[in-house]
């Protein structure tokens, strides 16, 4: 079971990578979760201070940035 | 039907047919503010994008791509010496905060996990003004003037309220968080000078392609009938009679003003260097634009180069909707610049809130502008149809200052971060310092 958290304020990058991710997730077929971290204070917690931003299981993956499904995937494994 | 979940559909429909139930079609003053929201779209389309806007855009996205933004935050981690961190902080939105949904977010980590409050605020203040987009979209469309003073206004002040920010809370900074700042990892690195000739070649293409040729004179022209502001023209007198003067302005369009307004008229020192540049234009633009196609062959990856093409059109995608709609309803509500160029709103109206530079249009300009939310460059527009319509140029900066770093939406943010009382005071100080840069930059423009 993977839990993945997208950080982000709302901006249309964060829907993006919202989107990624499901698909990524989608294509390895493994079970998983996907919360949509949208308040700043719980952003801060993780040291992120560039949005949109990926967590797998508690740990920050990327920054800043929206990678596409394939980079995610890696991610993930 | 379930009336609880439907309520807003009925509210919204029934809106929209009390809204086009009135719609006041046929009524002169609508029909010209239509007009004129069309007329300002077009003028805009023709003149700004191609040679502003979208230049402008793949600046934004090298410098979102390419410049490494860890290597900034270094400078305002909480480790940061503390000089340099307010000086970094007030002109480091240029580079970081391209989009203003990233300010907040920056300003949040700054704040908890760096510098603290002071370089915090500083940031906060800066970076909307300051970002690259938002410099080039000013100088272009209100004039290199205002751009650079927007600019200059946004740094120095900056560094003010930071540091009277940190002055009046300097006995409660907040505990660190405990968290390490995730940063995304470095580029690869390209030495200084290639990355510098890279960034200089674009900017020199956006400035020599839209080198202006100085007119023959400048005159200058009262604005709206018993105004308070001038508004000048530049370009060759066609012809003067007792009624009217006709005027070809420098971008090669004609403009008939009435000669009761005219004010004065002034030679403009021709400089044979500016000529030459003018005539000589496109070739320097051809010239650095073969330099950099080069430079993008030789020194970039194919990865780096769809990154940076990406990163533009997602800037592209993001802003131009954005700007469209706000120089639509800048047109409907205000006009195009210029006698005879009404939009819903009456000059006279705008004229006598924000015409002159007296402390309360300037004070009006701040508060107004600190409440108000501006979608990223849309206050480039709306500033833009209140200057034709009246509006002096100090409370014109005094909006451009207070109006992207504030919105009521981003106070509530603001809040939820350093509680309600930082909040006010922050807001207090950004519409003091606004209108006092706005009276400063009125008296002496």
């Amino acid at each position: 079971m993977k839990k993945l958290q997208i950080l982000g304020t709302g901006c249309p990058k964060c829907k993006k990578l919202t989107e990624n991710a499901e698909a990524a997730a989608q294509a390895l077929g493994i079970e998983h979760t996907i919360e949509k971290v949208t308040d700043i204070n719980e952003i801060m917690k993780f040291g992120v201070m560039m949005t949109p931003a990926l967590v797998v299981d508690g740990q920050v993956k990327v920054v800043g940035k929206v990678p596409s499904p394939d980079e995610i995937k890696k991610m993930m494994a | 039907m379930d009336f609880k979940s439907e309520w807003k559909k009925l509210l919204l429909i029934v809106a929209a047919f009390l809204a086009f139930f009135f719609l006041p079609v046929g009524q002169p003053r609508f029909d010209s503010a239509l007009m004129e929201s069309l007329q300002l779209a077009r003028w805009y389309a023709r003149e700004h994008v191609l040679l502003c806007l979208v230049p402008a855009f793949f600046i934004a996205g090298a410098i979102s791509v390419f410049v490494s933004q860890a290597s900034v935050m270094k400078y305002l981690g909480a480790r940061a010496n503390k000089v340099l961190a307010y000086g970094v902080a007030s002109v480091s939105g240029s580079v970081l905060a391209v989009c203003s949904c990233t300010v907040l977010p920056l300003f949040a980590g700054i704040y908890k996990m760096g510098a603290g409050l002071g370089p915090a605020t500083a940031f906060l203040y800066s970076g909307p003004a300051i970002n690259v987009l938002a410099i080039i979209l000013t100088a272009r469309i209100l004039g290199p003037q205002l751009g650079i003073a927007r600019a200059v206004g946004a740094v120095t002040f900056s560094v003010l309220i930071g540091l009277m920010m940190h002055l009046i809370y300097r006995k409660e900074e907040t505990a660190k968080a405990a968290s390490q700042i995730a940063m995304p990892e470095p580029v690869v690195a390209r030495s200084l000078w290639k990355n510098g000739l890279y960034f200089a070649s674009m900017v020199g293409i956006l400035v020599f392609a839209n080198w202006a040729r100085s007119g023959d004179m400048r005159a200058l022209f009262l604005c709206c009938p018993g105004g308070l502001s001038t508004y000048t023209v530049e370009g060759r007198v066609v012809q003067r009679t007792e009624q009217a003067v006709t005027i070809v302005n420098t971008s090669g369009k004609t403009q008939t003003l009435p000669a009761a307004l005219l004010q004065g008229v002034e030679t403009v020192q021709k400089s044979t260097a500016n000529e030459i540049i003018y005539r000589l234009r496109w070739a320097i633009v051809l010239a650095l634009l073969a330099g950099f196609v080069f430079m993008v062959g030789r020194w970039f990856s194919r990865g780096e180069l769809a990154e940076w093409v990406e990163a533009t059109w997602g800037f592209a995608k993001q802003i131009l909707p954005l700007l469209l709609f706000g120089v639509l309803a800048a047109g409907f509500l205000l006009g195009r610049p210029g006698p005879d160029h009404e939009g819903v709103i009456p000059s006279t109206w705008v004229n006598a809130a924000l015409g002159g530079n007296s402390l309360r249009a300037n004070l009006f300009a701040s508060v107004a502008g600190a409440f108000m939310y501006f979608a990223t460059l849309t206050e480039v527009p709306i500033v833009q149809g209140l200057i034709g319509s009246g509006m002096g140029k100090g409370p014109a900066l005094a909006l451009l200052l207070a109006g992207p770093a504030l919105s009521l939406p981003s106070m509530l943010v603001i809040r939820s971060v350093m509680g309600t009382r930082k909040t006010v005071v922050f807001v207090f100080l950004v519409v003091t310092m606004a209108t006092i840069s706005g009276m400063i930059f009125g008296t002496f423009s």
